[in-house]
């Protein structure tokens, strides 16, 4: 049976360095509700990371992230002087030096993604959201996170593209191959959007109506947290979703602002901002030894 | 910081409020053990300062663990908000 909520899962690391010749050498480990993330810093530079699907066992999501991210790097996990845990499974990091909430990892991450301008971060996660607002150091001032409700969250995304059989990556185009937008499904439940939409099928709709349906409904939805933190620009989005531009287009409608474009990939955020907080972590450990 | 806990669903916005430059001014946090149902903790945040959170078991349900607090009418102050002295406390609701 195929699987159209399935993404991709990948790996990178920099071929043009030689980490061996880095001093601080540490890693940010984000084990989410849907996807782990591994990252590897070295001196302050991203050097490697992997992005996968979460399992039932977080402790082995977490070491199977982190060995596909050392795969190929000839670096080992006692090489790493620092590894910071992140995410909803923070705690369950078995190598983990520390646990920091993703949070203060996201805000930290989005401003090495984006630079310092970043002040506002919307982190749409697999099964939550956050809204964070950061200064120019990518400390947080402020943030919001609704976890309760899976509606604005990946696995929404995903519980749509299985029902309307369209691969998960397809999405965000198809939903802007609308002559006209409709008006959005139900926003308050992923479940009731999607008895909503079976309806709406069975009615005569086109799927790309229907997902545009449900794409305004989550940028809706994602909106009113928005305003419950507040928007400051620049704005910045992390997290699986901001790979939808179906979704993302509509959002940065809704709330009048724009997206700074990606220069890395969005999911791994969390795990980059680990990374990063490591590396001062590990800096103030040499320097008390 | 602002801190915002907790959550939106169909039936509302529920958030504890809270302003950690100026939770970090108090010294003696009264908010936690003025709460009858716990749903305040002290905590170390992610940047060492020692301020008040929401425990996280109340995070998903403050409409419910806060309503003992806020009957129909004739609703006194919240006793987390009456002890807490910097008013870097506020209910979204």
């Amino acid at each position: 049976m195929a699987e159209y909520w399935r993404w991709k899962e990948y790996r990178w690391h920099d071929k043009d360095r030689d980490w061996r010749s880095g001093k601080l050498v540490t890693a940010g480990v984000d084990v989410g509700s849907v996807s782990s993330q591994a990252v590897i810093v070295v001196d302050g530079k991203l050097y490697a990371f992997s992005n996968m699907r979460t399992g039932s066992d977080s402790p082995g999501s977490a070491k199977k992230a982190m060995d596909w991210a050392l795969e190929e790097t000839g670096m080992k996990l006692e090489d790493l002087g620092f590894v910071v845990g992140t995410g909803y499974g923070r705690v369950n990091v078995p190598f983990s030096d520390k646990a920091i909430t993703e949070i203060a990892c996201h805000a930290r991450g989005a401003n090495y993604m984006y630079g310092p301008t970043v002040r506002t971060v919307l982190d749409m996660g697999g099964q939550d959201c956050k809204v964070i607002r950061c200064d120019e150091r990518g400390k947080v001032d402020a943030f919001a996170m609704n976890d309760k409700c899976a509606a604005g969250t990946g696995r929404g995304m995903e519980v749509f593209a299985d029902l309307l059989a369209i691969p998960i990556e397809e999405v965000g185009d198809l939903s802007l191959q609308v002559d006209e937008e409709p008006p959005p499904v139900s926003s308050t439940c992923v479940l009731f959007a999607k008895s909503e939409a079976t309806g709406l099928l069975r009615e005569g709709w086109p799927k790309s109506k229907v997902l545009a349906a449900y794409c305004s409904a989550m940028a809706r939805r994602v909106v009113t947290l928005l305003e419950q933190v507040g928007i400051e620009k620049e704005f910045a989005i992390t997290g699986g979703i901001a790979k939808n531009i179906g979704v993302v287009q509509r959002l940065e409608k809704q709330a009048n602002v724009k997206a700074l474009p990606a220069k890395f990939d969005t999911q791994i955020a969390g795990a980059l901002g680990g990374a990063l907080f490591a590396q001062n972590l590990l800096k103030k450990k040499l320097a008390a030894n | 910081m602002q801190a915002h806990y907790g959550y939106k669903d169909g039936s509302g916005d529920y958030f504890i409020i809270i302003d950690t430059d100026r939770c970090l001014e108090c010294a003696h946090h009264g908010c936690a053990s003025a709460c009858p149902e716990g749903v305040l903790e002290i905590i170390l945040d992610d940047y060492d300062d020692t301020v008040a959170a929401v425990a996280e078991e109340h995070r998903k349900k403050i409409k419910y663990s806060c309503a003992p607090c806020k009957p129909d009418r004739d609703r006194p102050p919240l006793p987390c908000i009456d002890a807490c002295t910097p008013g870097a406390l506020t209910h979204s609701w």
